[in-house]
């Protein structure tokens, strides 16, 4: 007989509210999650043992398709809208407020100046459904290099990542390497996927 | 896991004909934790890890006078013609090169740059890509570059002579 009674007593813990907890944070991660926005064109990028992670924002991307179409992009609400008013400078093209306002919301796009008017006044459904013709880079008439230069010039910190599709042809991606330096662009990222084991 | 536990609910009651038996049911709840964390783990992780990778490249400015590009002594540049059907042709120097072949495999051109790089010191590597070159060509050529941790290396443009070299060569 000790003097000290040991007590015992099965505990039950009531685990409803850790299960709602539980639900709670994956619901959380799961909205929270960055909607994805639609990109014009898939791209199989190449793989690559580089792990340098790419920048999160100040990022203009040229996505190289695999048929050889050009599209660009750059983040940041601000910059679109100022972009897009200058490259409607430099073409003598009128963009509205409504346009503006979308084109400061969307991702990737490949149509060439003369057609981007009526390409932003389609409504997103019908936009989706476009087969967008990318945009010119060729030496006659080589738009990819005053978006790069107008982006650069409202957005100084910018920095060119090229995601090319692996399958695309290498003139496609040397003239569009070739623009970059012409406009004195000399550091590029080359966006690739993880390469599996080697 | 989970247990029944019979009558240990309402009474009985003698008279009646139908006899309802209360059962408390007790279900354990620690698997659907699990599950919810395991699910939560999950969404963290490809979340974060879905971000693309980037090769960072520097090419060089653009010269317009050709005699001020940097000279290299010819016996320590090795060149690289990527062409189509992940073919890579390669050659020491320029004086009357032997022209060779090989792939993108393991024992393949990253041999070939280990052994050159053994042999010659001061290693400059041209890569010189055909019109009938993939994008994916350029990109794995640069990362055996860096696989094979050869810090000069130049891209730059094909000519007709590596091009006849080709043809000739019929490999």
């Amino acid at each position: 007989m000790g003097k000290v009674k040991v007590h015992r007593s099965t505990p039950s813990i009531d685990m409803t509210p850790m299960v709602d907890l539980a639900f709670l944070l994956v619901t959380f991660f799961m909205l929270t999650a960055t909607a994805i926005p639609d990109e014009p064109v898939s791209v199989d990028t190449p793989s690559s043992v580089s792990e340098i992670k790419l920048p999160e924002n100040n990022v203009l991307t040229i996505t190289i398709g695999k048929d050889g179409k050009v599209f660009f992009n750059v983040d940041g609400q601000f910059t679109r809208a100022d972009l897009l008013g200058k490259m409607g400078e430099r073409y003598g093209v009128q963009f509205t407020e409504e346009e503006t306002a979308r084109f400061a919301k969307m991702s990737s796009i490949g149509v060439p100046v003369g057609g981007l008017k009526q390409f932003l006044s389609l409504d997103p459904e019908k936009r989706k459904l476009v087969e967008q013709p990318g945009i010119p880079c060729d030496s006659a008439q080589n738009e990819l290099a005053d978006w790069v230069l107008q982006a650069r010039l409202a957005n100084r910190n910018l920095r060119i990542a090229i995601k090319g599709d692996r399958d695309a042809d290498f003139p496609v991606v040397k003239r569009v390497i070739n623009t970059m330096i012409d406009k004195k662009v000399n550091r590029f990222n080359l966006i690739t996927n993880m390469e599996k084991g080697s | 896991m989970a247990e029944i536990q019979g009558g240990g609910g309402g009474g009985k009651n003698k008279g009646d004909k139908v006899r309802v038996k209360k059962a408390s049911t007790r279900i354990d709840m620690t698997p659907m934790v699990d599950l919810a964390f395991l699910l939560l783990t999950f969404f963290v992780m490809t979340t974060t890890l879905n971000k693309p990778q980037t090769m960072e490249i520097v090419m060089p400015e653009k010269t317009e006078e050709e005699d001020k590009q940097p000279l290299v002594n010819e016996n320590h540049v090795l060149t690289l013609v990527l062409d189509k059907d992940d073919k890579i042709y390669w050659y020491v120097g320029i004086t009357d090169p032997v022209l060779k072949v090989t792939d993108y495999s393991a024992t393949g051109i990253r041999k070939v740059l280990l052994a050159k790089k053994n042999e010659i010191p001061k290693l400059v590597v041209l890569i010189k890509a055909s019109d009938n070159a993939k994008y994916k060509n350029m990109v794995d050529i640069l990362d055996e570059m860096n696989i094979s941790t050869i810090k000069v290396y130049a891209l730059v443009d094909i000519t007709k002579v590596d091009e006849d070299l080709i043809k000739e060569s019929n490999l």
